[in-house]
């Protein structure tokens, strides 16, 4: 599962949901992999403003993964700047920033392969085997 | 604007229409139809330009391809005159470049002699470049559509080629070459077509929670987007159950399926869960802005009986205080299986609507299927939400029973009327539309229950029937729609 689906996922259990700690979810004891995959601009560029910073940034210096800036990026942070890039009169196409570079290896080529999921609320642990993490509650909390 | 002739394929019929229609809004541009006709394969649209024309057709399923139209007729001599009038200012553009001129017969046949003789009686055109049955610059084709009493065609059109349909991908992705597969798998024609209502497309986001082998999830990364999804059963994610292709008793999993397309860059991966206890967050209302929708489109054939295990988290019965405990002293064993018990089809389908409502940005799509046995009363239902609109509901029927595609649109805030969703609850908090809804609600049992014999193998466990009719969180906006 890659790390983007954590800026996604709360607590299973419905009266966590409202409370602010059930979000994010801590990985503990968490193995990681690096896949390496092509770059997607235009999906960095959609996402970026649905993103829950704070809480990425959370769950990065969990991970102890480098730490993201403070603040979010804004799209054109993405793009290396026309002007350094593109040759005079010509259409060509946008080139990833740095700064999308990095968010691309956090976001979609660090996956988590096996661990837990830990809610802040009310500390239930959710598996992670080989890379599918697993929601089912069990009886007493459903 | 220019009108343009779609070659449409003849089945599916009822999804052609809204599939062209949402290829349109997926590329952002207006599409009007002149002339559409469930019983025939030939529709007429009207679009900007060429390269519009190319950018709708080039995903489509359910066409074959897109021809500017050079003129049509009930008869020759209308076409030719048609032909005149409408596009002789075209025909110097092409009077010296390579070109091919052929015939296409629906529900007819000509031989060679005839089709060598209506292409002469286009000579007038003027064209004098060379003849070139591959890679032409230009393909003019005439179109023949029979079923009039006559023996003849009953109309005709000529139209230069613009461009190929995506039709391709129907052979690229068939489940008969596909790795991993299950006995509910969607044929990959309907899967595509279905990620084509959703405007599945480079840069966005979708979801399946009841993903299976993941076969929607792959049909919209075809298209560009960035995929996940979910199942309440973690061996079919898994896949150590093996696969429905017998003989395949090895391990096959979700992620093999993007392996073998050359999508893994686009699959963000799955998770099991049960739709009714999501771990997705979700939208806890419109107070707080950072808090808005974040998938695109949501894309699903939810489960629907015995087959399929509908089935939620939860115990038919409330626990009593030694079982709970009995489930806290066990559930973190190996072994643990968490109880699940049947659950109501319409439940769920509420269920997901409201999931959609919470998570899907402005004009985010959910496209579902809904089978539904064919009688009558049944046909109307057609699950509502006040925060979703309609886009469209195509039907593929079968002897007995058929299973619609629901497309909504989640509304954009500013367009829910007001205090919608209160009075909605209160009605039927009040009991207004209960007992109304009850008898739908009954009849649709009736109908699907009779559908699940046809479908089925004898049932095993009857009392799987008896489903919870009364948790959708959304089944208070339920209502008989007339919608078609
Ligand atoms: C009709 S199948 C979908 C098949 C899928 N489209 C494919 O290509 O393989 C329905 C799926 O829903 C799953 N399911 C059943 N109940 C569920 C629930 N409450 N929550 C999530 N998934 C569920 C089943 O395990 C099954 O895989
Ligand atoms: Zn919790």
């Amino acid at each position: 599962m890659k790390l983007l689906t954590l800026n996604f996922l709360t607590c299973a259990i419905k009266t966590c949901k409202s409370a602010p700690s059930s979000f994010p979810l801590h990985p503990r004891d968490a193995s990681l992999e690096v896949i390496e995959t092509d770059l997607n601009l235009p999906f960095l560029k959609n996402i970026l403003p649905r993103l829950m910073w704070d809480e990425l940034r959370v769950i990065t210096s969990e991970l102890g993964l480098p730490d993201l800036p403070p603040t979010p990026p804004t799209r054109e942070d993405l793009v290396v700047a026309a002007e350094d890039a593109a040759v005079e009169g010509e259409e060509s196409e946008e080139e990833a920033s740095q700064t999308a570079k990095d968010l691309h290896r956090v976001l979609l080529e660090t996956t988590v392969k096996e661990g837990k999921l830990v809610c802040g609320n009310c500390g239930h642990e959710y598996k992670v085997l080989e890379g599918v993490p697993n929601f089912l509650l069990p009886g007493h909390l459903v | 604007m220019p009108d343009y002739l779609v070659r449409l394929v003849q089945m599916h019929e009822s999804f052609r229409q809204a599939e062209l229609q949402a290829l349109a809004d997926v590329v952002e541009v207006p599409i009007e139809f002149v002339k559409y006709e469930d019983e025939s394969p030939f529709c007429i649209v009207r679009l900007p330009s060429d390269a519009s024309a190319k950018a709708v057709i080039s995903r489509s399923l359910l066409s074959q391809g897109i021809y500017e139209l050079w003129g049509q007729g009930a008869t020759y001599d209308a076409l030719h005159k048609s032909v005149k009038e409408i596009s002789n200012a075209k025909w110097a553009q092409y009077d010296s470049v390579p070109f091919r001129f052929t015939l296409d017969c629906f529900r007819g046949t000509r031989d060679n002699a005839e089709q060598r003789e209506i292409i002469d009686s286009f000579s007038y055109l003027g064209f004098k470049g060379p003849i070139r049955m591959r890679e032409a610059d230009a393909s003019f084709k005439v179109f023949e559509e029979y079923g009039g009493k006559a023996a003849g065609p009953k109309y005709a059109y000529l139209g230069r080629f613009v461009a190929a349909s995506g039709r391709d991908a129907k052979t690229t992705y068939d489940l008969k070459k596909r790795h991993y597969i299950s006995t509910t798998s969607m044929d990959a024609e309907l899967a595509l077509v279905t990620a084509n209502m959703a405007l599945a497309a480079p840069g966005k986001l979708f979801y399946d929670p009841f993903m299976g082998t993941g076969g929607f999830p792959i049909a919209c990364a075809h298209f560009g987007a960035v995929v996940c999804g979910s199942d309440i059963d973690g061996r079919s994610i898994r896949g150590t159950g093996g696969s429905a292709r017998r003989g395949q008793t090895d391990k096959f999993d979700v992620q093999d399926n993007f392996k073998q397309y050359g999508l893994e860059s686009r699959y963000l991966g799955a998770f099991v869960s049960d739709l009714t206890n999501t771990p997705f967050r979700l939208l806890q209302h419109s107070n707080s802005a950072s808090r808005g929708g974040y998938l695109d489109g949501i894309v699903c054939d939810p489960p629907y009986g015995i087959r399929e295990g509908l089935k939620v988290l939860g115990s038919r019965d409330k626990l009593n205080e030694q079982e709970r405990a009995t489930h806290e002293g066990r559930y973190k064993d190996p072994g643990y299986i968490p109880p699940r018990k049947p659950y109501s089809f319409t439940a769920i389908q509420d269920d997901i609507l409201a999931f959609a409502v919470a998570t899907l940005v402005e004009n985010g799509r959910l496209s579902m299927w809904m089978p539904t046995a064919n009688d009558e009363d049944v046909e109307l239902i057609i699950p509502t939400h006040p925060c979703l609109d309609i886009v469209s509901v195509c039907v593929q029927p079968f002897n007995k029973w058929s299973r619609r595609l629901l497309t909504y649109r989640r509304r954009a805030e500013s367009e829910i009327p007001e205090g919608a969703l209160e009075s909605i609850k209160k009605e039927y908090e009040q009991g207004v539309r209960a007992d109304e809804l009850n008898d739908f609600r009954r009849k649709y049992f009736e109908g699907f229950k009779e559908f699940e014999r046809l479908r089925q193998e004898p049932s095993t466990d009857d009392t799987n029937n008896k489903a919870d009719d009364s948790k959708g969180v959304s089944g208070r906006w339920r209502e008989n729609s007339g919608a078609n």
